[in-house]
């Protein structure tokens, strides 16, 4: 028996045998585009002139000066054309499915970030797509799901479950079971079975070599620490992997949703709450109950708001390697007011969480520390959801005034 | 054994016929009403699914049974128990059908030497491949159970083969692609990939997925040994009720 696909504990391919075949074909022609030294090169050529890259560093110097301690930069991948890092995963796995010579894509969606670059790079490639995207998080990122619907992508709601994005999940493994012989499945992030967690850190480790360059360039030295959001874990996962053998802290930032005490989170590493599972074609930490049975997870970031974790961040937990914190959804709002004071920049909700725990950790560092915080998407998306948390008096009464002309 | 009890059974029938019903759904009351309609009409082994809250290869009609299932207050304990309850009223062989988390945070041991205390069979866990099954298959050896694994359209002859030589009791063929529930075309094409099911293994063969009525049944006569009616018989429960499901079984003609 050959085990594939394991970090340590974590990790593997727990699939149905009617998908054991696709899995094959998908690892064969991810290792052959591997080995291959021009397919990086495509690879990065595609995201140099189709979505930005390299995306910049930026100094925060206000934020710099605000917290009186270390240098504070930011990874902009909010820069990546449709807004998130989700491009990178999207692209490579795009470029993997035309050498696959397959016709059609399908993606889940929590943000609608991974919806949105997935039907950009179907539009671009000339595919079909559907999008799978629980109910609950259609409601919360509408924009993105207008977006989708522009870009040619049919996106379906999910009513089963918790209508999240582990429910969209399950509904594009069962469109794959069915339609495997013309369809690839761009699972967004570093989670799901062998091969898509190596797979898609992979492709997301374009940040961290980015990064890793660009402070030695700009600094002559490397960061004490690197701050990241984890919801799946990709972008995670794609910063950290450049300083992974440097001395380099790094910390993953999950969602503390109410706060962990109140169980209405979504931290499988930071909390004592989650235990190891297999689920959705993968061991790792999942929040679940003592029958194996998944839990409610609750953050005000869809993209963070789910029960698993990447295999590889769960072995690097348990190695002691990455240090994992949460933040609360309160906290996460007052980051993101901050920073869009202080420094202009707009982060996804996903991305504050980041943001918190820099803020909490940089005023106790010195200014010959640096640390990184990754911006992994821009907050347009929110836009609903940040009104309505900042109580704006002028949005809400032009969506009345716009729901009235609709009416009209 | 479960291999020779079907092996008996055929010298008498020509068919098989294997049920599929979710513990718990509509209530574990109707799942011992539904069971007892099933084996006094005669059909010749059941499958007892413990709900999952991600019944991945499951398509809407189980999966909704799954839930309801579940928010009812189904545990693996209760499953368990009654399980144990209903193998001591009825004399077929009952397998267990879950997906694996239910067994790896039970314990796989210890859930195979329960599924062996209380007298089931064998068990049918769709998402765990003999790649990933090292305990499974140890424990289930053990105790002397089943594991039953599937074939697909999609699985080539050499891994079937493969397949095979960890299955014990039967090997479960399903018939097309997709999950439960969906339509399937009873077809000559079912016929190559049942003659090359047969070819790769002398265990007896079932055929689920899409199994819904007595001609389904009738073509599948001298192809497979037995037939597994899943999904059907839930949908029939949630539009007409539990008392229809003798005369449903009756129907098919297997008896
Ligand atoms: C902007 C942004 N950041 C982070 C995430 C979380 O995903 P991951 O942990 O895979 O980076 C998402 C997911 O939707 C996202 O849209």
């Amino acid at each position: 028996m050959i085990k594939r696909g394991y970090y340590e504990e974590f990790g593997g391919a727990y699939i149905p045998e009617i998908l054991v075949s696709t899995f094959d074909e998908l690892e064969v022609e991810f290792r052959k585009a591997k080995k291959d030294p021009g397919f990086w090169q495509e690879y990065s050529d595609v995201m140099s002139n189709y979505s930005c890259r390299p995306t910049p560093l930026t100094f925060a110097e206000n934020l710099t000066r605000y917290f009186d301690g270390s240098k504070i930069y930011v990874k902009r991948e909010d820069l990546n054309h449709t807004g998130a890092h989700k491009a990178n995963n999207v692209m490579g796995q795009g470029l993997l499915v035309k050498r696959m010579g397959k016709k059609r894509v399908i993606a889940e969606t929590g943000a609608g970030q991974h919806g949105v670059a997935t039907a950009t790079m179907a539009a671009k490639f000339g595919f079909e797509c559907t999008i799978y995207m629980g109910e609950v998080d259609v409601r919360r990122q509408r924009p993105n799901v207008f977006w989708m619907e522009r870009l040619g992508a049919e996106v379906i709601p999910v009513t089963e479950g918790s209508r999240i994005l582990k429910d969209a999940i399950n509904e594009a493994f069962r469109d794959w079971v069915t339609n495997m012989d013309n369809t690839h499945y761009v699972l967004g992030t570093a989670c799901g079975p062998h091969p898509f967690p190596e797979m898609v850190s992979y492709f997301q480790s374009i940040i961290g070599k980015e990064a890793r360059k660009q402070v030695l360039e700009i600094e002559g030295k490397l960061p004490s620490r690197v701050y990241a959001c984890v919801g799946g874990g990709s972008n995670a996962l794609g910063i950290f992997s450049g300083f992974i053998d440097d001395d380099v802290e790094l910390v993953g930032v999950e969602a503390g949703g109410k706060g962990l005490d109140t169980g209405m989170h979504a931290s499988r590493l930071s909390s004592d709450d989650a235990s190891i599972g297999v689920a959705q074609g993968y061991k790792t930490y999942f929040l679940q109950d003592d029958d194996g049975q998944m839990k409610e997870t609750h953050s005000v970031a869809a993209g963070l708001d789910y029960v698993g974790v990447s295999p590889i961040l769960a072995n690097l937990n348990e190695s002691g390697r990455v240090r994992f914190e949460s933040a609360t959804d309160s906290e996460v709002v007052e980051a993101l007011s901050l920073s869009i004071k202080k420094e202009g920049l707009i982060p996804a909700l996903e991305s504050a969480h980041a943001f918190v725990q820099a803020f909490k950790e940089a005023p106790k560092l010195s200014i010959d520390d640096i640390i990184i915080i990754n911006q992994s998407g821009r907050g347009d998306k929110d836009i609903f959801t940040v009104a309505d948390a900042f109580e704006d008096p002028k949005w809400k009464e032009f969506i009345i005034e716009k729901a009235e002309e609709y009416h009209a | 054994m479960l291999e020779s009890y079907i092996r008996n059974r055929l010298k008498e029938k020509e068919i098989l016929l294997m049920t599929h019903i979710v513990l718990g759904y509509p209530s574990f009351e109707d799942s011992f009403r539904i069971i007892e309609a099933m084996v006094n009409a005669g059909v010749d082994l059941m499958e007892l699914q413990i709900p999952f809250s991600e019944p991945m290869a499951d398509g809407a009609v189980i999966l909704h049974a799954n839930q309801k299932s579940l928010s009812k207050g189904s545990t693996v304990k209760k499953c368990l128990e009654f399980s144990g309850e209903v193998i001591k009223n009825f004399d077929i062989p009952f397998l267990f059908m879950s997906y694996y988390n239910i067994l790896y945070k039970y314990g796989v041991e210890g859930f195979a030497e329960e599924m062996s205390n209380i007298g089931i069979k064998g068990a049918i866990v769709p998402d765990l491949p003999p790649e990933e099954g090292e305990d499974y298959i140890n424990a289930m050896q053990k105790y002397n159970l089943s594991p039953i694994y599937i074939f697909s359209p999609t699985t080539p002859y050499e891994r079937m083969k493969y397949l095979a030589s960890y299955g014990k009791g039967l090997i479960y063929c399903v018939a097309r692609k997709g999950v439960t529930g969906a339509e399937t075309q009873f077809s000559n094409q079912l016929d190559d990939y049942l003659s090359q099911c047969r070819k790769a293994t002398d265990l007896p063969l079932a055929l689920g997925f899409g199994v819904k009525n007595k001609g389904d049944i009738d073509f599948l006569k001298g192809k497979a040994d037995i037939a597994v009616i899943g999904s059907e018989t839930i949908r029939l429960i949630d539009s007409d009720g539990v008392g229809v499901v003798g005369d449903f079984i009756k129907s098919l003609g297997i008896s």
